[in-house]
């Protein structure tokens, strides 16, 4: 595979939420805003990418039995790092992103693919590889979280520090149960039927 | 599986229009009772819903490559049971919105009649419930003049008085303070049984929902384990903790739930035991949402609990009727 | 005594953790199709999830917070959920193999399963003490257990129904989950905290 489609195999074709279906959980809890899905994607991007990149460059030394607790401390490294970095500089992100951003740390998708693909691929690769999948879960997640915001709040907030704008449909009498647990469901559920039909209608 | 064939256990179409047409006309003095108590908007209402439940399913089938069945009645059912479900006042997208959503998410995706695990009315009417709240729990005064004088199809919205709902009024302020709003106790209960009282278009009058029940039981369309279990639960659960029970049987939409939307075949338990746990379970879970705060009513929400759990009764049931352990 | 109750009604229906906070759904859709399995793995849940709350509170409460450790909080709670979590499969192997064998995979999933992580997080947040957080971990588990119960039979019943073939699998289970989402929600104003 060339480096490109190391790159885009994770925006569409191995989408981890619409495809793979992993790291539902903070997927469904954090997707109120727009601004908050592209947050959690940046964290998780961080995260998958960094942690790609280290195990893949310690692949060689780890002894095949503590593997799986090595990966774990990588990415907890990681995870606490951008927990950290998030509540010093973006409060009111991290505040809402909540137990979520501890979270990641168990998100499927980054131990997956550090099992899968980092502890088995070259640097630059694993490097794409996590770039790709973190950008494909942000889009994935900012799609679910664009749609919930419109139907249950009438607005599309990206904003984030007093940088950036946040538009409202003026007299719209929003639903607010898709910014609750049900809507998020729903709209998962809606949307995965949607693309499962595209792709059946490509083939 | 246990399960051979799918309920409702009918044998020809013609049997399943037969029994959904009847059940329309069950509903007939409820609606009716709605128009006289709030007018010809609730009329308006109920067509809203009736169509809209008729368009969705014949797009839905015509999209998921079914036959289309909108002539069974099963649709125009759902449509009236989700309009007598909202407050006379409610904006028409609101009832639309609910009904979009019972035939086409909750009925046709799960596979169409038959095949559909929870109620679909009731599951319209929580959904636009959470979705729009304020709407859903806001009620007006019956035999408000300003229902007639005002009428016109294009001013939505209607100025009349609004009032609290007997349940809210107890909950809020206590019984005697309810007492004293309709004048005596037998006031309350003469004005409760006719449907003189704020609440969802179809559900307040209780005379007008027996006279429809005992016509199903009369055509054998329903039979009387799950209403008596349901409606004898809560009589005894509010008697024991003190309320008063006749009042809880005429208040709020136990009647209009009890008869008509827990006695729905596909949704419910098969055998007779299961009917009457789910009877008794939706008793329970009525009273304890109505005495422990939630929900303004917990009929609905008891009903579609049960719904969830009835796969369950009916695997547990029917294991011990065969005797056979797994 | 009516205070731990009110806990575990919390935690398993007034804020279920599946319906309502999102956590543990990757094993509620993966293991919800049979009704035995979704028992299994419901009762290794609840045993996971309790002697969890309680190691990462011994583990905060006597080491981390005294030596200031607060930024080893996420490695050492992960670490010490994997080592339960082998602990318990271990157990599991040498007592009901049959088990062991239904569950598959899904039980070294329990590591990666938020709620259990999730857990240990939200008795931190709650301020919760020791036999808090466990009746918590136990209450979060039972909720966890319940939801799958109702999920396993409604799919078990679901699998004579004509679902379209696009929505068969996961998106028709997302939209049961939000059904009962949508149910569950009746139980938030019960008990006014």
């Amino acid at each position: 595979m060339n480096k490109l489609d190391e790159f885009t195999k994770g925006i569409i074709k191995e989408n981890p939420i619409f495809v793979i279906m992993l790291g539902l959980c903070p997927t469904l809890a954090v997707s109120t805003k727009a601004i908050y899905g592209i947050g959690m994607g940046a964290a998780v991007i961080f995260v998958l990418t960094g942690s790609n990149v280290i195990i893949s460059l310690i692949k060689n030394f780890i002894p095949d039995k503590v593997r799986i607790p090595s990966y774990i401390v990588v990415i907890a490294t990681f995870v606490t790092t951008v927990d950290y970095f998030m509540k010093a500089y973006t409060p009111e992100l991290h505040k809402a992103l909540g137990i979520f951003i501890p979270l990641i740390v168990v998100n499927c998708i980054i131990l997956g693919r550090a099992e899968a693909f980092a502890s088995k691929n070259s640097v630059i690769d694993s490097f794409l590889d996590g770039v790709g999948m973190g950008v494909g879960f942000t889009l994935a997640l900012t799609l679910i979280a664009t749609i919930r915001e419109i139907l249950g709040a009438g607005t599309i907030t990206l904003k984030l520090l007093n940088y950036g704008w946040v538009f409202e449909i003026k007299n719209f009498n929003p639903m607010i149960i898709m910014i609750l647990p049900p809507g998020a469901f729903i709209t998962i559920g809606l949307l995965l039927g949607f693309f499962n039909s595209l792709k059946t209608k490509k083939e | 599986m246990y399960r051979i064939s799918v309920s409702p256990h009918i044998h020809s179409k013609d049997n399943i229009a037969t029994i959904m047409w009847t059940v329309v006309i069950a509903l007939i003095p409820a609606l009716l009772a709605s128009i006289y108590f709030f007018g010809p908007r609730a009329f308006w209402l109920e067509m809203a819903s009736v169509i809209t439940a008729v368009v969705t399913e014949a797009i839905s089938q015509k999209l998921l490559g079914r036959k289309i069945t909108i002539y069974d009645g099963s649709a125009v059912i759902t449509g009236l049971l989700v309009a007598f479900n909202m407050p006379p006042n409610v904006p028409f997208y609101v009832p639309i919105v609910a009904t979009f959503f019972a035939i086409g998410i909750v009925k046709q995706l799960f596979g169409g009649l038959g095949y559909n695990i929870f109620n679909p009315a009731l599951a319209g009417r929580v959904f636009v419930m959470f979705a729009w709240l304020p709407a859903m729990t806001t009620w007006n005064q019956p035999l408000d003049p300003k229902w007639l004088a005002n009428f016109s199809l294009f001013k939505f919205n209607i100025d009349t008085v609004t009032t609290a709902t007997p349940l809210a009024i107890v909950k809020a302020k206590g019984t005697s303070e309810l007492i004293s709003q309709f004048g005596t106790k037998i006031n309350l209960y003469k004005d409760l049984f006719i449907g003189k009282c704020g609440g969802c278009i179809g559900e307040t009058s209780a005379l007008a929902i027996l006279i429809g029940a005992l016509f199903l039981f009369a055509r054998r369309i329903i039979s009387w384990h799950i209403p008596l279990s349901y409606i004898g639960t809560v009589f005894i659960l509010t008697f024991i903790s003190g309320q008063d029970p006749i009042f809880h049987l005429l208040a709020g939409g136990l009647f209009l739930g009890a008869f008509f939307m827990a006695t729905d075949y596909v949704t419910t338990p098969v055998t007779k035991k299961g009917m009457i746990i789910f009877g008794i379970g939706c008793g329970l879970i009525t009273v304890l949402l109505r005495l422990k705060g939630g929900p303004p009513e917990g009929v609905s929400f008891s009903i579609l609990f049960m719904n969830a759990l009835s796969p369950l009764i009916d695997r547990l049931v029917k294991q011990k009727v065969f005797g056979v352990k797994k | 005594m009516q205070h731990y109750l009110i806990i575990i009604i919390s935690a398993a229906f007034i804020n279920n953790f599946v319906l309502s906070r999102f956590l543990g759904l990757c094993p509620f859709i993966g293991v919800s199709k049979r009704l035995d399995s979704a028992l299994g793995m419901g009762m290794a849940v609840i045993f996971v999830l309790t002697l969890a709350s309680i190691i990462t509170y011994i583990i905060n409460q006597y080491l981390l917070l005294p030596y200031n450790l607060e930024f080893l909080r996420t490695v050492s709670f992960i670490l010490v959920i994997a080592t339960l979590v082998q602990f318990v499969e271990m157990v599991i192997q040498k007592t009901s193999p049959p088990l062991y064998d239904a569950l598959g995979i899904y039980l070294p999933l329990i590591t990666t399963n938020c709620a259990v992580l999730g857990a240990a997080f939200l008795n931190i947040n709650e301020k919760f003490n020791l036999l808090e957080s466990a009746v918590n971990g136990f209450g979060a588990g039972v909720g966890f257990t319940i939801a799958l119960i109702f999920m396993a039979s409604i799919r078990e019943k679901l699998e004579v129904a004509k679902i379209p073939e696009n929505f068969k699998g996961a998106p028709i289970t997302f939209i049961i989950a939000g059904i009962l989402s949508l149910i569950f929600l009746c139980f938030k104003g019960i008990i006014a905290e």
